[in-house]
């Protein structure tokens, strides 16, 4: 066993891991708020991240790309819901999967359109350097876990800790009786889509570094983040963070020392495991099963 | 003569194609209690349903004079009007003080929400007492009390009860009606009570309306419909 190199493929897992958090967070939040799983949840972040890249290009600083960024998604993500989701809110399940489906080519289609298929590459502002000068870590990879986990804490904070997010929480766990106590559920579901499109924002632009920009980039990672909210339980913001990570490790650290799965069959790790959580703990690691009291 | 704060004028509602009310009138006096009486599947929860915009309704309907009816039920709930829904409506997985923290959603003031916590509390000491704890947690009673302390806090002049005896212990029910008898007479909450427990609602009631299948079938004071051998033989069954 090769120590250095287990510890160095944890910490990588850890990395790309924070991502897969970020997107099972944004698909559990949309999935709490109107029971869909959002099959457009890597496309949103996809398209999101050109918009950084377009910005960037037109020479706006990394930051300030990054916070408008993040706003026009944020924007985008409530319009999506009041304009496409809100009409067909009653509508069947089969309804809403394919309205998913036709939201993720039209979004994949527009971005080949605009910005067409060829691979971009998308700035790091962390620097290529190795972090500390250890070797174990590069700067990007510690960047991306330092803001993937400060973006979780902040999400924390704001649904502990704030009326509008326990707001948005009573508007998802029981709308009718939240709308009798005056919410205005509608609109705390759109809020809801405007944060996991603006957190799929921040998503896209840490992984783009790593994966390249391009329409297709997110397919892989989108597959990691629902095995990861499987994992966690699509019931649990808690679970799917820690489904996140976990995916995130497990499958670098089974990608290296498997000798059959290599690089190429990583992602059938992601599949196997939605397919052994589904076959063991239907609802997941910290997901509740559905039990009520009459 | 006292001030009518609900009227309803030929209400009729609608789930889907299949129609439960059928040009119902009502009033609720301000500060009386009105109840609303009748068998299982007579339209009673449809009719709170129907006044707090939760199913589609014809018919006139207005509060302090206002036309309500049509209007989402949101926006009604913010006129004063609190809805305890049949099965308590509890956010089960949130604690018993963010429950109450939620019924106060749609008021500003941070500090008369702390204080109308407490007020909630004074009502309902075993509620403090559990203030951390999930709410599903909580026997019948218990959420029931909640669900009560959840519309307090919306500071209602309007309280519509759906069957808050539902499966609930006889001496807790006792205790909830006290409370309710309390509620009306010192913070001036007028409340629309629908009840199976006829006898009960009788005597905490001033007024009482008798329905059946989405039609008045007799109304009058509640002492009148309680002492009328007739009525409480042929619908009130005791």
């Amino acid at each position: 066993m090769n120590w250095e190199l287990l510890l160095h493929q944890v910490l990588a897992g850890l990395a790309t891991g924070g991502i897969y958090a970020c997107i099972a967070l944004a698909v559990v939040m949309i999935y709490q708020a109107i029971d869909h799983l959002n099959f457009a949840q890597g496309e949103m972040a996809m398209f999101s991240t050109f918009i950084a890249w377009q910005l960037m290009d037109w020479g706006t600083p990394y930051w300030v790309a990054f916070v408008v960024t993040i706003a026009v998604s944020f924007i985008g993500g409530v319009a999506i819901e009041r304009i496409v989701f809100k009409p067909i809110h009653d509508a069947p399940v089969l309804s809403h999967i394919v309205v998913f489906i036709a939201l993720f080519s039209i979004i994949n289609s527009l971005a080949g359109w605009i910005w067409d298929y060829t691979i971009k590459s998308f700035p790091t502002p962390f620097g290529s350097r190795s972090l500390l000068g250890s070797g174990l870590i590069s700067a990007h990879d510690g960047g991306m876990i330092t803001v993937s986990l400060g973006l979780l804490a902040l999400l924390y904070l704001f649904f502990r800790h704030t009326r509008v997010g326990l707001a948005m929480r009573a508007a998802a766990a029981n709308p009718e009786s939240a709308r009798l106590a005056g919410i205005r559920v509608g609109w705390m579901i759109a809020l809801g889509w405007g944060m996991a499109a603006a957190i799929g924002a921040v998503a896209g632009m840490l992984i783009a570094p790593v994966v390249f920009l391009e329409p297709n980039m997110m397919l892989g990672i989108l597959l990691y983040g629902f095995a990861a909210a499987v994992v966690g339980g699509l019931t649990s913001p808690g679970g799917a963070v820690v489904g996140g990570f976990s995916v995130g490790v497990i499958e670098n650290v089974a990608g290296t020392f498997i000798p059959y799965f290599g690089r190429e069959l990583k992602l059938t790790i992601a599949l196997l495991l939605i397919v052994a959580v589904l076959l063991v703990k239907p609802s997941g690691l910290f997901g509740r099963a559905v039990v009520s009291r009459v | 003569m006292t001030a009518t704060l609900l009227e309803a004028n030929a209400l009729c509602a609608f789930y889907g194609a299949t129609q439960a009310l059928f040009g119902l009138d009502l009033a609720v006096e301000a500060g009386g209690i009105t109840t609303l009486l009748g068998a299982n599947g007579a339209g009673k929860t449809t009719t709170l349903r129907a006044l707090s915009g939760m199913v589609r309704a014809t018919g006139e309907i207005r509060f302090d004079g206002r036309p309500i009816a049509g209007r989402p039920v949101e926006q009604i709930v913010r006129l004063g009007i609190a809805h305890v829904p049949q099965g308590r409506g509890t956010f089960v997985r949130q604690t018993v003080e963010e429950n109450l923290q939620i019924g106060a959603m749609t008021r500003r003031n941070h500090s008369a929400i702390a204080a109308d916590v407490e007020r909630v509390y004074g009502y309902f000491p075993r509620l403090k007492e559990r203030r951390r704890q999930q709410a599903g947690t909580l026997s019948g009673g218990e959420q029931q009390m909640l669900a009560v302390g959840r519309a307090m806090m919306l500071r209602p002049r309007l309280m519509l009860l759906d069957e808050p005896s539902f499966g609930l212990a006889p001496l807790i029910v006792q205790e909830l009606f006290g409370i309710l008898r309390n509620l009306n007479r010192d913070e001036n909450v007028s409340m629309l009570l629908v009840e199976q427990n006829a006898s009960l609602a009788l005597d905490l009631a001033d007024h009482a309306y008798l329905i059946e299948t989405g039609r008045l079938v007799i109304k009058g004071p509640a002492h009148a419909i309680r002492n009328d051998e007739t009525v409480r033989r042929s619908y009130l069954g005791y």
